[in-house]
Formats: C-alpha cells, sequence, structure tokens
C-alpha cells in the first residue's frame, strides 16, 4: 500500500485485485447505507436539520478568526491551554513539548484524523514516547502498521479473520490456542489489553469533533467510551482538532450532534458524547490536571475565500465515503491519503496542491451521490471539478487528455466541420464493427481497455434529418 | 398562426454519431405530443466533456454556441439527463462571471428538459401505443436522477407500453461508471461498477436493459459485448415510440 496519492491509479488496480477487499466493501451498504436511509427517514424532516446545519457551519467558516479568538479566551478562562500550529510540522513540535514537560512516556489516544494527517505516532516514537491507539479499529491498524482506510470505521477493509490474526501474532502473552473466532471475543481481547494501557498512561490525547467558542469546550462523540478514558484518566489531555472546527455554542453543537451520527452510522445518538472543557477544578475528584487543545491549520484557512471554501464545512460523518462507488470499488488505502472518498477529493487538492492529489479530483463519475447525502451540503462535485479546473488551467492535466479535448473542441466550435467530421467518423466506426460493435481500436488502454464500443449503424442523425426534410 | 410548443431537439452528440434512431423517436414522442420540433443543425454537443475536464474555456465557447441556436424556442428538450443537466444546472456556473451571456444562459436553462419528463410533466402525456414484449429493467443516469430530478416519468410511460413488465434493480440509485471521461482515465475502476449494474440487471431477470442517458447504454453495453453477455440495451424513447423492434444498441 502507498502512501502517496499521485500513485492512486496503480494502488487503486491493486485494490480491485485484493480478493480480501470486495467482502470487506460490500458492507458499506448494509453497515452504512441502510443505516443512514432508515435514520432519516425516521428522523422526518431532515432537509430542514441539513439546512440548519449548513448554517451552522457556513458561519462558523465565514466567521473563524473571530470565533477562534473567543474560544482561545474561554479555554484560558477555564485554565486550559490553546496552542496554534500553522502545519504539521508545528502541530507535532507543540505535543511533544506538553507531552516532555509533562513526562510523558506514554501515551494512550482516542481516535484522531487530525494525528494521521499530521503523522504524529512516527514523530512520537521517534521521540521515545509510545502512542497507544485505543479505539478498536485505530488499535487494530496500529497493530498491522496501516494507516485508517475510512475516516470514521479505519479498519473497515479488514475481516474479522484478518483481525485474529492480528491478535494472534501481537498478544503474544496470551494462550496462542485461544478461540478468536467471535467477533466478541476479538473485543473482549482488545478491552482487556487496553484497560492497562489507560490506567498507566501519562497522557492522552484526543482529537475534536466540534469546538464550542463560548464555553471554550471541544465535543467528542464515540461508541466504544475510549474517549473518556483516555482524556479522564491520565494527568495530561491534549486535544488535537482543526481549526474549522470551532462554532458559536452548545446550541449549535446540538444541532450538529443530530446530524452527525444519523449520516455517519444511522445512530439517532452516538453512545458517548463526553464534552471536555479545561482541567479538573479544585473539588472535583477525575478529570487530567492539565488541559491543552492543540489547533491544527496545515492548509485549512487558505481555502477560505476561494471556490473551495465549502469544504471547510465538513463535519467528518463519512456519509459521502459511504455512498461514493468509486470508494466502494477501490477502499480507502487506494487513495494514499488521510482523507479518502469524496471528502478527501475535495479536500485534498486544496491543502496538498492540485500536482500532488490530482487523481483525487479526477477520480469520480460526478455521479452526486455524495453531495446529496452530505448533511451540510458541500457542493463536493463542484469542488472537484474547481480543481480539475485548476489542474488544466495550470498546464498539469496529462497532455493525451488536452490535446484530445483541444482537437474535439475545436471542431465543436465549428459547425459544419464538426458535422463532416461525424459523418467521417460515424462511416469509419461502421467499417471498423463486427457483428454490430467495434471490438478493439489500436489503442489497448482506456475505454477498449475493458469494453467494445456499440457501432453506429451508418450515417448521423443530422445527415439523416436533413434528408428527410 | 399556429399554438403548439416549438420545441428545439437537442440531439446530444452521441445519439447524433451512435444512435440517431434516438432523435428520430424523440422527434416522434414529441410530435405526438403535440410540439413543433425543430432541430438546429449548428448544435454540435453541449460542452460537458469539456466543463467536466476543467477545461472552462472551450466549454464556455462550446456553451455559447447551444445557447445561439437554442434560444429562439419555447423549449429545449434533450433525449439525455446528463446534456440537459449541462444545460439547466451547469451553464449557469459555465457563464458565472460572464455578464452578457449569464442571462442568456439562465433564460434557456429554464427552458431545458430531459425528454421523458417533458413528455410527462409538460406535455401531460399519460401513456404509448407502443409495443415491447419484454421484461425489462430501468437504468436512471445519475444526472437524470440527480440533476434533473427525473424518476417516476419514464416508468410510468414505459409501463404502459404493450406487453412491457418492468423489474426494478437492487441498487438504481448507484452510478453504472460511466462518467465521460472517467470511464477512459479510470477504465478499471469502471469496468469494476458496469460488472456490479451489469450483474444487477440481470438479476432482475429482465431480458432488456432501459436507459435514457445512451453515454451509460454504450459503456455498460460494451462491457456485456467484452463479457459475452447478451441483455437487449435500448433508449426508452425508441421503445416508447414503437421502434423497439429495430436492432438494438450493438445489434447488427
Amino acid at each position: 500500500m502507498s502512501p502517496d496519492p499521485k500513485a492512486f491509479p496503480q494502488a487503486a488496480r491493486d485494490a480491485l485485485k485484493d480478493p480480501l477487499l470486495r467482502p470487506a466493501l460490500g458492507r458499506l451498504k448494509t453497515h452504512f447505507g441502510a443505516g443512514r436511509a432508515a435514520a432519516v427517514q425516521r428522523y422526518g424532516d431532515f432537509e430542514s436539520l441539513r439546512e440548519a446545519g449548513k448554517a451552522i457551519r457556513d458561519h462558523a467558516v465565514t466567521h473563524l478568526d473571530d470565533l477562534l479568538v473567543t474560544f482561545e479566551a474561554s479555554v484560558n478562562a477555564r485554565g486550559g491551554t490553546v496552542h496554534w500550529a500553522r502545519d504539521a510540522s508545528e502541530a507535532r513540535r507543540a505535543i511533544l513539548t506538553i507531552l516532555q514537560d509533562a513526562g510523558a512516556g506514554t501515551v494512550t489516544k482516542g481516535k484522531s484524523m487530525v494525528t494521521e494527517e499530521i503523522a504524529l505516532n512516527p514523530f512520537l516514537e521517534a521521540n521515545g514516547i509510545v502512542p497507544v491507539e485505543t479505539d478498536l479499529g485505530e488499535y487494530i491498524i496500529q497493530l498491522r502498521k496501516e494507516p485508517p482506510s475510512h475516516i470514521i470505521a479505519p479498519a473497515f477493509h479488514l475481516s474479522k479473520e484478518q483481525v485474529a490474526q492480528t491478535f494472534l501474532a501481537a498478544h503474544t502473552g496470551l494462550d496462542p490456542k485461544r478461540s478468536l473466532e467471535e467477533r466478541n471475543a476479538l473485543v473482549q481481547e482488545a478491552r482487556a489489553i487496553l484497560r492497562a494501557q489507560f490506567e498507566t498512561a501519562d497522557a492522552g490525547i484526543t482529537g475534536a469533533n466540534f469546538l464550542s467558542a463560548a464555553d471554550g469546550a471541544a465535543v467528542i462523540v464515540t461508541n466504544e467510551g475510549n474517549g473518556d478514558l483516555t482524556r479522564l484518566l491520565p494527568k495530561t489531555h491534549i486535544v488535537v482538532t482543526g481549526i474549522e472546527k470551532v462554532v458559536r455554542d452548545m446550541t449549535d453543537v446540538a444541532v450538529l450532534l443530530r446530524l452527525l451520527p444519523r449520516s455517519a452510522t444511522g445512530q439517532p445518538i452516538s453512545t458517548y458524547v463526553s464534552v471536555m472543557a479545561g482541567p479538573r477544578g479544585t473539588a472535583e475528584t477525575d478529570g487530567p490536571e492539565n488541559f491543552h487543545i492543540v489547533l491544527v491549520d496545515n492548509g485549512r484557512s487558505s481555502l477560505i475565500g476561494t471556490e473551495a471554501q465549502d469544504v471547510l464545512r465538513c463535519i467528518r460523518c463519512s456519509a459521502c465515503i459511504n455512498h461514493c462507488p468509486i470508494y466502494g470499488a477501490v477502499g480507502g488505502h487506494a487513495y494514499g491519503a488521510t482523507y479518502m472518498g469524496p471528502i478527501g477529493a475535495a479536500l485534498n487538492p486544496g491543502v496538498m496542491g492540485v500536482a500532488e492529489a490530482a487523481h483525487h479530483a479526477n477520480a469520480s463519475t460526478f455521479c452526486g451521490r455524495c453531495a446529496e447525502v452530505c448533511p451540510v451540503m458541500i457542493p463536493l462535485p463542484k469542488i472537484m471539478r474547481h480543481w480539475r479546473a485548476v489542474e488544466y488551467s495550470s498546464g498539469l492535466a496529462p497532455k493525451a487528455i488536452t490535446r484530445g479535448l483541444g482537437l474535439w473542441a475545436f471542431a465543436a466550435k465549428r459547425p459544419a466541420l464538426y458535422r463532416f467530421g461525424t459523418r467521417v467518423a460515424a462511416r469509419l466506426l461502421r467499417l471498423m464493427a463486427s457483428s454490430g460493435m467495434v471490438r478493439a481500436l489500436p489503442v489497448k488502454n482506456g475505454w477498449f481497455a475493458v469494453r467494445d464500443f456499440p457501432a453506429p449503424h451508418g450515417k448521423t442523425f443530422q445527415q439523416q434529418w436533413k434528408a428527410r426534410r | 398562426m399556429s399554438t403548439r410548443p416549438r420545441v428545439g431537439l437537442f440531439v446530444t452528440c452521441l445519439v447524433d454519431l451512435v444512435r440517431p434512431q434516438i432523435g428520430f423517436a424523440a422527434v416522434k414522442l414529441l410530435e405526438q405530443a403535440g410540439c413543433e420540433v425543430h432541430v438546429p443543425p449548428t448544435q454540435t454537443c453541449c460542452g460537458q466533456p469539456a466543463w467536466n475536464a476543467g477545461a472552462d474555456g472551450h466549454a464556455r465557447e462550446i456553451a455559447r454556441n447551444v445557447v445561439a441556436a437554442f434560444e429562439g424556442f419555447d423549449y429545449i428538450v434533450a433525449p439525455s439527463g446528463s446534456c440537459a443537466g449541462m444545460i439547466k444546472r451547469h451553464y449557469p456556473e459555465v457563464f458565472e462571471t460572464d455578464a452578457v451571456w449569464l442571462p442568456r444562459a439562465r433564460a434557456l436553462a429554464a427552458k431545458t428538459h430531459e425528454l421523458l419528463s417533458f413528455l410527462v410533466k409538460v406535455c401531460g402525456m399519460t401513456g404509448v401505443t407502443a409495443q415491447y414484449a419484454k421484461r425489462v429493467c430501468y437504468h436512471d443516469s445519475c444526472s437524470s436522477l440527480r440533476e434533473m430530478g427525473v424518476k417516476a416519468e419514464p416508468r410510468a410511460l414505459l409501463a404502459t407500453v404493450g406487453g412491457l413488465s418492468i423489474g426494478e434493480l437492487s441498487d438504481p440509485q448507484v452510478c453504472c461508471g460511466f462518467g465521460g471521461l472517467f470511464s477512459v482515465k479510470y477504465p478499471e475502476i469502471s469496468e469494476r461498477m458496469a460488472d456490479d449494474k451489469i450483474a444487477d440487471a440481470c438479476a432482475t431477470g429482465a431480458g432488456a436493459l432501459i436507459g435514457g442517458d445512451l453515454g451509460c447504454l454504450l459503456h455498460l453495453k460494451g462491457r456485456m459485448a467484452r463479457q459475452g453477455k447478451t441483455l437487449e440495451v435500448r433508449h426508452a424513447a425508441e421503445v416508447l415510440a414503437d421502434m423497439g423492434g429495430e436492432p438494438a444498441l450493438g445489434e447488427p
């Protein structure tokens, strides 16, 4: 598997040939698609909820500076500390400094895509700190040394048999003859091992689904409770998140909390909703003694004021990924990036550069299903098309495409020439056909790599229409 | 003076080149519905391939040609949700920063329709007299479904065809993998999507796959031929215009 977005075509071809991936991806529809559809149906006026969510996130994106200033003041008032990180490197260093100041040797982690984005774990390991992922899916892929293949279900690409093999190989202190056939046995084993980690960790790191500016609070949703154990047990808690997650207040958060789980897993609400605001108070017996929030920009603010700005509304629910036929065919690893599927296709070219992530924007049929299910109505195909336009105008598009389009457009702007060309083409294609099909052209890639082409029956419509009238 | 609505038929470049009988079927249906049909000879293509590829300059120039060719009619109708969607949904984006052409593009967009939904919603057509004794499944193109909101109309009209019965696909809202240049740029992904769609179509027990967009149909039929599958593939307009006896797509 390649972490290189430019390698998408080959990685996608490899993924299509992976016999284990197909049944895993087949579960998208039953796991998430059907759940979302039922949840939307039960809710009733989901469209109004989407409108409300869009308005809240739009307000956040267009008032980001004010909200972040308010947020920082609120965090400070509660005794927490905000750290600003312009890029991945600054974020990693800020986190390392906090951990070193705390004398931390091990750190438990709740699920956080931003820490994947900034490649935090290898950096911590290189600096002598052991990170332990505690979300079950994240824990599994950490053992396998793989990146997440999905935003909310990082180990979605694996079967329970693969997970059992992973545990047998990793948990060497346990009876090698134990049965790991049942899903519950896997969960219980991970639970038991992680419990000891929670109790001994020096620090905890979580992400944030939302930040409330008015309260200086970070909110996370989980289904495993590992987020609470990560943030409550160690002395130091660090929230690492993108700057765009901030909204006005808990009233805004409450609306988004109705949208997120329904769009993601089809749940009316997640099992846990945790609100994290500052270190423990003097009269409190639980919670961290030190509370830090690392706010990561890493290219996000550069999207403000551009045609891709709406992508910052994203609440990372994965509905677009769960309903994307391209993702459903190749899975998340083929993208070679932290964010995959339609949201990755709209976000990655903006933050990584079009030269790096152009395949993500191109690998879409523009079927529009992602925009249809997006809880905050991000026009994902429109943003992907924007990146294609940037690619085209920067001269980065493949020459075969630009030359072909140029030739075709030259004719399409000249109706007489175009009609002549189509007459010739119709005739040629008919001559090349056998039993109604053009079987192959000299080119062995593109259309004819996997398909024949139904041949014209003779004259073009315009030719025949002119003859009839 | 005729009070019949003057309809400019946008033939679509694929129909013009590969399957002219879809154009003639559209003319027949529109005339049955009481329209006066015109086919501007200066039309070429709607410009969608250029627009989707990000070639905005090319797309604008081609779109101007379409606007100029069709703005004089009461309606512009295309036997394709994809081309109709390009004109209706995307021309206003194509000319977003063009003060001269934007109002003209918007005016054209407002009177642009996909053929089957035009017949039902605007012309009030409730049925046809055609015969086609087959069980069929209907493939919704993504543009028809999501850009033009066409879903019930083709099924309603097809249900009135003599001898025809419809078996629904299990996943009618899922893309078939055509996507214009996508099918050329990422053929293997496109292949997987086509194979899933074809398997779904075959599972309905249908003898024919009917659709409203030639792009999807060329892709699916082309793939079926490579697989050795013999499911008949046709545009819905052909069946509705009682031209279902003619050779199907890709048949000699």
